[in-house]
C-alpha cells in the first residue's frame, strides 16, 4: 500500500487578543492511495484546521503552523511557499466545502469556474476545456451540460450546485480530495445522491478522499478508515469495523452510546456530560479527561501515547496501559440508528 | 392508551399558509394539513427543507396568520379574534424553542432578563425576590445553575444556551411548547443532553411537544406520533414505530432508506432507494400528488387526482393512491 499522504506531529496555533489558541496539538495522519478517510469530532476539535492546513488555507496571522510536516508524496507542503501551493491546490489536491451555497462565485457561470483550474493548471485551449467541463458535468451526473454551462449558481439548487463544486474538485484528476462537512447543508434524500456519487467517482478516478465529517452514519456509509478527534488530537483511528465494533476509547464509546438505538424509544439517551476543553487553555493530560467516567490522576497529569491495538487499530488512552485497571466497553456503545 | 381515550389539546384543519410572492404570485408552504396533538404527547413532524414544517409550527402558534382552515387549542380558536387580555393568557400556554441557540437570544440582556421577560409580561411574579427565585429554580431544572443568571448568552456554549431557550419557554408555565429543530444546530455528545431534559421535563410537567426536525432517527427517540411532510402536504402520520418499521407513503420509503446508518455492516448490504431529482418548486407545485415527479411508483392517476388523506389502518394515516380503495378497484 502506498502512502501518499503523511501527516507527522502537526500543530496549528491561532494567535487571538485573549492568547493563543491551540486549535490542533500533535495531530497524525496517514492516507494510502484510493481509500477514503474520515475525520469525526465535534465543533472545536480540530478536524477542518487540520484539513485546512492541509491545502495551507490556514489564514497568517491569525493561524500558523507550528510544528509538524505535510508530506504530500515525500515533499514537505509545510515548507511550500504560497505560489509553490498554487500549484498544487486544485490540481493535485484539492477541497469541497461545506456550504455549495457560498463555495461558489455568483458571478461567475458554472462553466467558467469549471474551467478556469483547467486553464490554468492543464494550460488547456478553450475548446479542450469547454469539452473536458462538459463531460466533468455529465459525470457528476448534471443533465443537459452544454447549456448549464452556461449558468450561474443561483440557477442551480442545493444538490445540483454540490455537484458543480465536486466538478470542479475533479476537473484535474486530483490525486487526494478533501471533503469538509460536503453533505451537512442538503437534505437526506439528497446526501444519499452525492455519497453515493462520491463512491462511484472514486472507483472511477481512484481518488483519495479525506472525509470531514460529524455524522457517524456517513463514516459508516462512505469510509474505510476513520479518525476520531477530540480537543485538538487524535484520540483513536482504526478501520470503520474496528471503530464501529471495537472501539477502544471512552470518548468513541461516548459517541456511539449518545446515538438513538432501534427499539428503545422513550428511554433515557446517554449523553456525555459537560462540554468540549477551551482549546486557550488546553488541559495538560487527556482532553477527554474531564468528561471521561474512567478518569484516572494520570489521565489529568499526564497525556497518554497513541497505543497499538491492531495494526491499523490506535488509541490514546491511558486504560489501555498494562497498569490500568480493566475497563470494559459499556454495552450501550454500540452500534445501530433507527432501522 | 388507545387514541380514542386520549384527549386532543391541539386540532389541526385544513390548514392553509401561503406567501404572497407578487406578481399574482403563492409560494404554497402549507397547504391543507389536518392533524391532532393529544395531550401529554410528544408528536414528531419530519420532512425535507421547504417542506413547511417549520411553516406549520409558526402558524399553528401564530406567528403567522393562516390563509385557510383552523387551528383549534384546547377548545379555542387559535386565529380567531381576541382582545388583548385574552391573547396575552393564549400566548402564555403555547411556548416556542427555536433552532438556533445563538440568533434566538438577545446579546444585550442577561440571561436572567432573558427568562424573567416572560414573566414580566405575564405578571407571574409578584416582588423582585419573587421573579429572582423563579429564575434561579429555572435556571436548575435545566442543568445550570445560580452564577449564569448575570452572564451574557455569548458566555455560553450553544448546548448551554439552548438550556436558556428552555428555560425561556418553561418561565411562563406553558401547556404546550412547539420545538422547531432544537438540536439541530448542536453536537451529537450535547444533542443527547438536550433531549433528555426536554424528556425529563415532559414526565415532570405534562407538558406537550410539538418537535420539528429533520434527523429522523432523533425524532423517532423522542416522540409518540410521527407526521411526515413534503412540499406543504402531510403525506404520513402514524405511531413512531410503525412508521420506521412500516412506512407505507414511498416518499417515507425513501427518505427512511436514504438515512445512513452507523452501522458499516448494515450500511454494506443495505439497497438504498435513491430518489431522481430535487424537490419542485412550491410556487407551482406538480398538478396531483406532489411527490409524483419523482416517485418510483407513479401511476397516470397521480397526476389527475389528489390523493386522499385517509386512515389506511388503525391510526396511521397516509396520502397516497397506492392505498386507495376506489383507485385500486379501477
Amino acid at each position: 500500500m502506498e502512502k501518499i499522504l503523511e501527516v507527522k506531529n502537526l500543530h496549528v496555533s491561532f494567535d487571538t487578543f485573549a492568547g493563543e489558541v491551540q486549535a490542533v496539538r500533535g495531530v497524525d495522519i496517514d492516507l494510502t492511495k484510493g481509500e477514503t478517510l474520515a475525520i469525526v469530532g465535534e465543533s472545536g476539535s480540530g478536524k477542518s484546521v487540520t484539513s485546512k492546513s492541509i491545502m495551507r488555507l490556514i489564514p497568517n496571522p491569525p493561524g500558523r503552523i507550528k510544528e509538524g510536516e505535510i508530506l504530500f508524496e515525500g515533499k514537505d507542503l509545510a515548507k511550500y511557499s504560497e505560489r509553490q501551493m498554487q500549484k498544487v491546490r486544485g490540481s493535485e489536491i484539492s477541497m469541497i466545502f461545506q456550504d455549495p451555497m457560498t463555495s461558489l462565485n455568483p458571478t461567475m457561470t458554472i462553466g467558467n469556474q469549471i474551467m478556469e483550474g483547467l486553464r490554468i493548471h492543464q494550460k488547456m485551449s478553450k475548446s479542450q476545456a469547454t469539452a473536458r467541463a462538459i463531460e466533468l458535468l455529465k459525470l457528476v451526473g448534471i443533465p443537459n451540460a452544454e447549456s448549464r454551462l452556461k449558468q450561474y449558481p443561483h440557477q442551480f439548487s442545493g444538490g445540483m450546485r454540490q455537484r458543480v463544486v465536486i466538478a470542479i474538485a475533479l476537473a484535474c484528476n486530483p490525486k487526494i480530495l478533501i471533503a469538509d462537512e460536503p453533505t451537512t447543508a442538503l437534505d437526506v434524500t439528497i446526501q444519499a445522491q452525492i455519497l453515493d456519487l462520491m463512491r462511484d467517482l472514486q472507483d472511477k478516478t481512484g481518488t483519495a478522499i479525506i472525509l470531514i465529517t460529524h455524522d457517524l452514519g456517513v463514516v459508516a456509509n462512505a469510509a474505510q478508515r476513520v479518525a476520531v478527534m477530540y480537543g485538538g488530537q487524535i484520540v483513536e483511528t482504526g478501520t470503520v469495523d474496528e471503530i464501529f465494533y471495537k472501539p477502544k476509547h471512552p470518548y468513541t464509546w461516548g459517541l456511539l452510546a449518545s446515538m438513538p438505538k432501534v427499539g428503545d424509544s422513550g428511554s433515557e439517551l446517554i449523553a456525555i456530560p459537560g462540554s468540549p476543553p477551551d482549546l486557550s487553555d488546553p488541559p495538560k493530560g487527556c482532553p477527554f479527561a474531564a468528561r471521561c467516567p474512567h478518569a484516572m490522576q494520570v489521565c489529568v497529569d499526564h497525556m497518554p501515547e497513541a497505543t497499538e491495538v491492531s495494526g491499523t487499530h490506535q488509541a490514546a488512552c491511558w486504560l489501555l496501559d498494562e497498569r490500568a485497571p480493566k475497563v470494559e466497553k459499556p454495552a450501550e456503545a454500540t452500534v445501530g440508528g433507527a432501522r | 392508551m388507545s387514541t380514542q381515550e386520549k384527549e386532543v389539546l391541539v386540532e389541526v384543519k385544513n390548514l392553509k399558509k401561503y406567501f404572497n410572492m407578487g406578481k399574482g404570485q403563492h409560494l404554497k408552504a402549507v397547504d391543507d394539513v389536518s392533524f391532532n396533538i393529544y395531550k401529554g404527547e410528544t408528536l414528531g413532524l419530519v420532512g425535507e427543507s421547504g417542506c413547511g414544517k417549520s411553516t406549520t409550527g409558526r402558524t399553528i402558534i401564530r406567528l403567522y396568520g393562516a390563509t385557510d382552515g383552523s387551528v383549534t387549542f384546547d377548545g379555542e380558536d387559535v386565529h380567531g379574534k381576541k382582545d388583548k387580555a385574552k391573547l396575552k393568557e393564549f400566548n402564555r400556554k403555547m411556548q416556542m424553542i427555536f433552532q438556533d441557540p445563538y440568533a434566538s437570544l438577545n446579546p444585550r440582556m442577561t440571561v436572567k432578563d432573558i427568562i424573567a421577560e416572560g414573566i414580566d409580561v405575564h405578571g407571574l411574579a409578584k416582588t423582585k425576590e419573587d421573579r429572582l427565585n423563579k429564575v434561579y429554580e429555572l435556571l436548575e431544572t435545566v442543568g445550570l445553575n445560580k452564577e449564569h443568571a448575570n452572564r451574557y448568552p455569548h458566555e455560553f456554549s450553544g448546548g448551554q444556551r439552548q438550556r436558556i431557550g428552555i428555560a425561556r419557554a418553561l418561565a411562563v408555565d406553558p401547556d404546550f411548547i412547539i420545538a422547531d429543530e432544537p438540536i439541530s444546530a448542536l453536537d451529537v455528545s450535547i444533542q443527547a443532553q438536550v433531549v433528555n431534559l426536554m424528556q425529563k421535563l415532559q414526565r415532570e410537567r405534562g407538558l406537550t411537544y410539538l418537535f420539528i426536525a429533520h434527523d429522523l432517527s432523533m425524532v423517532k427517540h423522542i416522540s409518540d406520533r410521527v407526521g411526515v411532510m413534503y412540499l406543504g402536504n402531510l403525506v404520513e402520520l402514524t405511531d413512531s414505530d410503525t412508521l420506521y418499521n412500516e412506512p407505507l407513503h414511498p416518499y417515507t420509503q425513501a427518505l427512511l432508506s436514504a438515512i445512513p446508518v452507523p452501522d458499516p455492516e448494515l450500511e454494506r448490504s443495505r439497497e438504498r432507494i435513491i430518489l431522481e431529482g430535487d424537490v419542485p418548486s412550491p410556487v407551482s407545485p406538480p398538478s396531483g400528488c406532489r411527490f409524483r415527479t419523482r416517485c418510483p411508483h407513479a401511476m397516470d392517476v397521480c397526476a389527475k387526482v389528489v390523493p386522499k388523506w385517509q386512515e389506511a389502518r388503525e391510526g396511521h394515516y397516509v396520502a397516497c393512491h397506492l392505498y386507495d380503495d376506489e383507485v385500486k378497484e379501477n
